[in-house]
């Protein structure tokens, strides 16, 4: 095993929440649940995509790719296993 | 003989030719266009000499590609022409609305022919008021040029190029067929009538390197943007008429009657001026070179004290409401003539006989 | 796997006029991102077509001309010529490239410009509020279609230009996508960047049809939109390269 494959990654993801349309695709696709509609609403007046708390992204990209309004980013980070 | 060429470097072409060596000339990057008569002779040429010169030629798949091939090269930068006759530049409008709308330099060609309609070939004026209207939609007008002689074919279309450039805006040069058609000594050389400074292209598309995007557009959603933007093209067509209004006058010292007529037509009003002068009628010719922006202020100053003032043309009657326009209150006499229809010297000199 | 996805820096940080699940603000995404992935915005020329998607330059962030409706390749045809250098791209719609400018879609593929073509095919005219677009499927209710669009009655057929244009010459690259899941959006990116690099190439004419939503005229929610795509459009426009 080499030392990266000893290492994994945690990943945040960043939803722009006034550029959010509340299109749901984002939370459609997620598939570990990671994106819920918020009960509040944006600038624009309409409920919009949120990261859960207690879940945990996976890094698949899905949301990143369907949104139509470029409103997520993904960001890895490297962290230890053991951590 | 090879002494003469030398100097004056004149050779014998016809119109269409001249115009088209006259645009290579003048530095036409980019050439695209279609087959119609009377203009083929045009295309042609360019498709013979643009490729060896390293420039671009396309023979497009209709009229409207044509056009907007032409918008394309010109929004790169280069210096673009097209050319036609009546019913292609019909098509063309589309672009040119569109040319006018982006401000975006261009010269048009149109070798016009009879209408409406498919017509004829033969030659006809018949376009005055597309040419000169704007022709497409919107509120614009293209600067438009017509050229009585080879030679000044050849001249205008090197003009045509600094103007369109200069205002950024699309140039019409509106021949006919006899122009078109018609051989005569022509001097090529490059002559540098516009004087004023051409700005730098910044505007251009060539990648953004070093600068932020440039857009092309003619497009403006938001409101009140497009009323701005029709300001300024409000400003652009009274510097244009204020600037570039373009005449010539052929022995109008002392007349009574003033004969205005424009490309072809007034070469046969000069003959008819030529015989009314030596039957000692005072007789003059006020020929327009620009059609639109009208040279209203040299006709205005050449019809002071005239009795009356005939126009002729190759139409049903499309200058002479310009004329009428400039001259308020003046007796204007028409002479007109289309579908291939030319008004002869004799019959000039008839009506000019029988309005004394 | 990758790692971090962050968004392409040809693509302005703005909000966008789009409806809520509109497919448009995905291709404008991988459009900038094949572009930044290539490194060449700043080569790049757009045309941006007459229809919703005719203020893209409002979110690109590289030079880009309007062209009148239909004749986005014809215009694409002037500049490419004279800047051989450029990379210079269409993005079309289907009643822009597929009707009114089909003429010069055809002319400028046979002709094998060395463009790269994005076609948008969401089966209807989505800005003017629905009307029957060339792609319209058989059946489809449309406002100029309301009893759905039937070729027996004149109507005409879905038009497949894809596989129309595939059998030109100077063609070298056709496939179509659908943005309808996250595969669908990869594979739809994998295809642009292809026909991006054709174009650096000079490989000649290139052509990615998009499978791409339009909830708000077809009346569906983005998610049922997604699955209309998949359900009816593939049926009738199948995925895959058509021609490389």
């Amino acid at each position: 095993m080499s030392v990266k494959e000893q290492k994994t990654f945690c990943f945040q993801v960043k939803v722009n929440r006034d550029k959010c349309k509340g299109c749901q695709l984002c939370i459609f696709y997620c598939p570990v649940g990671y994106l819920v509609l918020s009960s509040r609403l944006n600038k624009k007046g309409v409920k919009f995509a949120e990261t859960k708390k207690d879940n945990e992204c996976i890094g698949c990209g899905f949301c990143y790719l369907i949104c139509p309004d470029a409103c997520i980013e993904i960001h890895g980070k490297e962290q230890d296993k053991e951590k | 003989m090879e002494k003469n060429k030398t100097k004056k470097n004149k050779v014998l072409m016809a119109g269409n030719e001249a115009m088209a060596e006259a645009a290579i000339r003048a530095g036409c990057g980019f050439y695209a266009g279609y087959p119609i008569t009377p203009q083929n002779e045009l295309i042609a040429y360019m498709a013979k000499k643009m490729k060896p010169r390293n420039r671009v030629f396309v023979q497009a798949e209709s009229e409207l590609a044509a056009i907007n091939m032409v918008f394309g090269a010109s929004a790169a930068g280069v210096r673009a022409m097209t050319s036609s006759s009546s019913p292609g530049i019909s098509l063309k409008q589309e672009g040119i609305s569109y040319l006018a709308g982006a401000s975006l330099p261009a010269v048009i060609i149109n070798v016009m022919r009879g209408g409406p309609g498919l017509g004829s070939i033969e030659s006809s004026q018949s376009d005055y008021f597309q040419a000169t209207r704007g022709g497409g939609h919107g509120d614009y007008f293209t600067l438009t040029l017509a050229p009585w002689s080879v030679d000044e074919a050849a001249r205008l279309v090197m003009l045509a190029f600094d103007l369109a450039d200069y205002y950024r805006n699309p140039t019409l040069i509106l021949a006919d067929a006899i122009i078109g058609q018609m051989m005569e000594p022509v001097e090529l050389i490059l002559r540098k009538e516009f004087k004023k400074k051409i700005p730098k292209k910044n505007w251009a598309l060539t990648g953004a390197k070093g600068r932020s995007p440039n857009i092309i557009r003619s497009f403006f959603l938001k409101e009140g943007l497009l009323e701005t933007y029709n300001e300024y093209l409000r400003k652009k067509w009274n510097n244009i008429r204020k600037n570039e209004q373009r005449f010539s006058t052929y022995k109008t010292d002392k007349n009574k009657y003033l004969i205005v007529a424009y490309g072809s037509q007034a070469r046969i009003v000069r003959e008819a001026v030529d015989i009314l002068r030596k039957e000692n009628i005072k007789v003059g010719l006020f020929r327009p070179i620009s059609l639109w922006p009208y040279p209203e202020k040299g006709l205005k100053r050449l019809a002071k004290g005239v009795k009356k003032v005939v126009v002729v043309e190759q139409s049903l009657g499309q200058m002479v409401e310009d004329v009428k326009l400039a001259l308020p209150g003046k007796e204007v006499v028409f002479l007109g003539k289309a579908g291939g229809g030319i008004p002869q010297a004799k019959e000039i000199i008839n009506l000019i006989k029988r309005n004394r | 796997m990758k790692k971090s996805f962050l968004l392409p820096k040809s693509l302005k940080n703005v909000d966008t006029h789009y409806c809520s699940g509109c497919g448009h603000g995905i291709l404008h995404r991988l459009v900038a991102q094949a572009i930044d992935e290539l490194n060449i915005r700043e080569k790049t020329i757009g045309i941006a077509p007459v229809g919703c998607a005719v203020i893209a330059y409002n979110y690109w962030d590289f030079d880009v001309s309007e062209a009148a409706h239909g004749r986005a390749l014809a215009v694409a045809t002037g500049i490419k010529r004279c800047r051989p250098q450029n990379v210079v791209f269409t993005y079309q719609g289907d009643g822009d490239l597929a009707s009114i400018g089909i003429a010069e879609t055809l002319h400028s593929a046979n002709r094998g410009e060395n463009l790269t073509c994005i076609f948008v095919n969401n089966a209807c005219y989505g800005m003017t509020g629905g009307q029957m677009a060339p792609t319209t499927l058989r059946g489809q209710k449309t406002i100029t279609t309301p009893l759905g669009r039937d070729p027996e009655s004149g109507d005409g057929w879905p038009l497949k230009l894809s596989e129309v244009l595939s059998v030109l010459d100077g063609v070298c690259f056709v496939a179509r996508s659908s943005m309808s899941n996250p595969q669908g959006v990869k594979e739809t990116y994998q295809y642009i960047k292809r026909a991006f690099i054709n174009q650096i190439e000079k490989k000649g004419f290139s052509l990615v049809e998009v499978l791409s939503s339009c909830p708000t005229i077809w009346q569906k929610t983005p998610i049922d939109a997604l699955r209309w795509i998949e359900d009816e459009m593939v049926k009738e426009f199948p995925l895959g390269v058509i021609k490389e």
